[in-house]
């Protein structure tokens, strides 16, 4: 297939999970209070401020590391639930350009979520955007997006023609994705200055996240469908 | 709209001892089997006879291990792809998106391959699912509708082999009827047809050739 056919294919493959995302209103009606909701139980068991602004970082990523492991799930139960996968390959459609497709469908709404998370964590956790960081948090939020949103597709097609798949999906995302936890948590806490830390601090970070995101991203793309198939 | 031809000097399907494992079980034993062109050929066979794994190889779903096997002119081992792009299946599910409406299920499709809305009105036509129909979300239909609309996909994708797996199951009595009118349509546009049915009397109305199997070979085969 042309590469002009690939975006096409991929271009077709993000509107319908977009148009099915709108319609469905799953993100905002159901993940999103998910999320929010797990942002104040933190909130309540981490019960004090300067521990709530020290682990804010932290926090906010194990919440959207939850909260993705859903959107990911209704992702791929679209695929799975009347055939429409098997009938993409019976198609024979670029798988690859499925996984793009699929790919950016989930950054988008990850994007959203992420600044949902931010607004929250402001709010309930009393962290401060400085202007230096601000650069640093948005590169190495979309960096450490890309990263989980390839992991996460890569899984979750592997696991969508497996019986308990819900369960089994977090259990091989999690341990994979622990690179962009570890590195999305240092680079934030270095672009809010939390414990003291300096900007300069979150630059390695962006390195390592962007590195993932590479791999797993072109990695993803290219084992798609084989994966899918065996 | 008729369905693409594809080597079109060639049988349909074509398989020479071709030997299909499933967890290390032969589903397929050695299985020899020619369909021509235009043929509606019915399965039938007990449970595990090899039905539905001998529908995903021609569909280059499942591989075959050991044989030979051509279908639409295209080698199932060397050119799965091309396969695929050649046949269609529908199998116990429809493979329609329940959110989005009949309409736009056909412009995702259309869109893929790369049909126009002329082509995609028109197989929302020939299978009766313009006007109303075509604005309701799939989950809304009953299953003869969705079974029209995964027929309709087929169309626009011009399939030349249709593999379909328990077509009837799940279905009322005018609904079964529907999908053997559509089937007969689709024979005489020139599509070829292999189907799976547990409806023997209804099937065999229908096919023009009946292939018996068990054990993963064919052991009866009357036209």
């Amino acid at each position: 297939m042309s590469s002009s056919g690939r975006i096409q294919v991929a271009r077709v493959v993000l509107s319908k999970d977009l148009r099915i995302e709108r319609r469905s209103k799953v993100l905002t009606s159901q993940i999103i209070p998910f999320a929010v909701v797990t942002l104040v139980l933190f909130a309540f068991a981490l019960d004090g401020d300067a521990i709530l602004q020290r682990t804010a970082p932290g926090l906010v990523w194990i919440a959207m590391l939850f909260s993705s492991m859903i959107i990911v799930q209704r992702n791929f139960a679209v695929e799975t639930s009347d055939g429409a996968l098997d009938a993409l390959r019976v198609a024979g459609a670029d798988m690859s350009a499925v996984f793009w497709g699929k790919w950016l469908a989930l950054v988008i709404q990850l994007l959203v979520l992420e600044v949902v998370l931010l607004i929250g964590a402001f709010v309930m956790y009393g962290i401060e955007f400085r202007g230096p960081g601000v650069v640093l948090l948005v590169t190495s939020s979309i960096s450490a997006t890309c990263g989980l949103s390839a992991v996460s597709t890569i899984y979750a097609g592997l696991a969508s023609g497996v019986r308990g798949r819900e369960s089994l999906l977090p259990l091989l995302v999690m341990p994979v994705a622990s690179p962009v936890l570890i590195g999305a948590t240092r680079a934030a806490e270095a672009a809010f200055g939390t414990g003291g830390t300096v900007v300069s601090e979150g630059w390695p970070w962006l390195g390592v996240l962007s590195v993932f995101a590479v791999v797993f991203s072109f990695g993803g793309s290219l084992a798609f469908g084989p994966l899918i198939d065996d | 709209m008729e369905p693409h031809v594809h080597a079109s000097g060639s049988p349909a399907v074509e398989l020479r001892n071709a030997v299909a494992l499933i967890s290390d079980f032969p589903a397929l034993a050695g299985l020899d089997l020619t369909v021509e062109r235009g043929e509606i050929v019915m399965l039938t066979g007990p449970n595990g006879a090899g039905k539905t794994t001998l529908l995903r190889v021609c569909a280059g779903l499942t591989p075959i291990a050991r044989g030979y096997g051509r279908v639409m002119g295209a080698d199932v081992s060397i050119e799965r792809d091309e396969v695929r792009r050649r046949v269609g299946m529908v199998a116990h599910s429809n493979g329609l998106y329940d959110e989005l409406t009949v309409q736009e299920n056909l412009e995702f499709w259309g869109a893929l391959i790369g049909a126009g809305d002329d082509e995609l009105h028109q197989a929302m036509s020939i299978m009766g699912l313009d006007g109303r129909l075509a604005s309701v979300p799939v989950r809304g239909l009953s299953a003869g509708q969705r079974r029209r609309t995964a027929f309709a996909i087929l169309v626009v994708r011009r399939a030349g082999l249709w593999l379909l797996d328990e077509p009837h199951a799940g279905l009322d009595s005018s609904a079964r009827d529907e999908v053997d009118g559509i089937l007969r349509k689709a024979s005489a546009a020139g599509a070829t047809v292999m189907l799976s049915s547990h409806e023997l009397d209804r099937a065999q109305q229908l096919a023009t050739r009946e292939v018996r199997l068990a054990g993963g070979v064919v052991v009866g085969d009357e036209r």
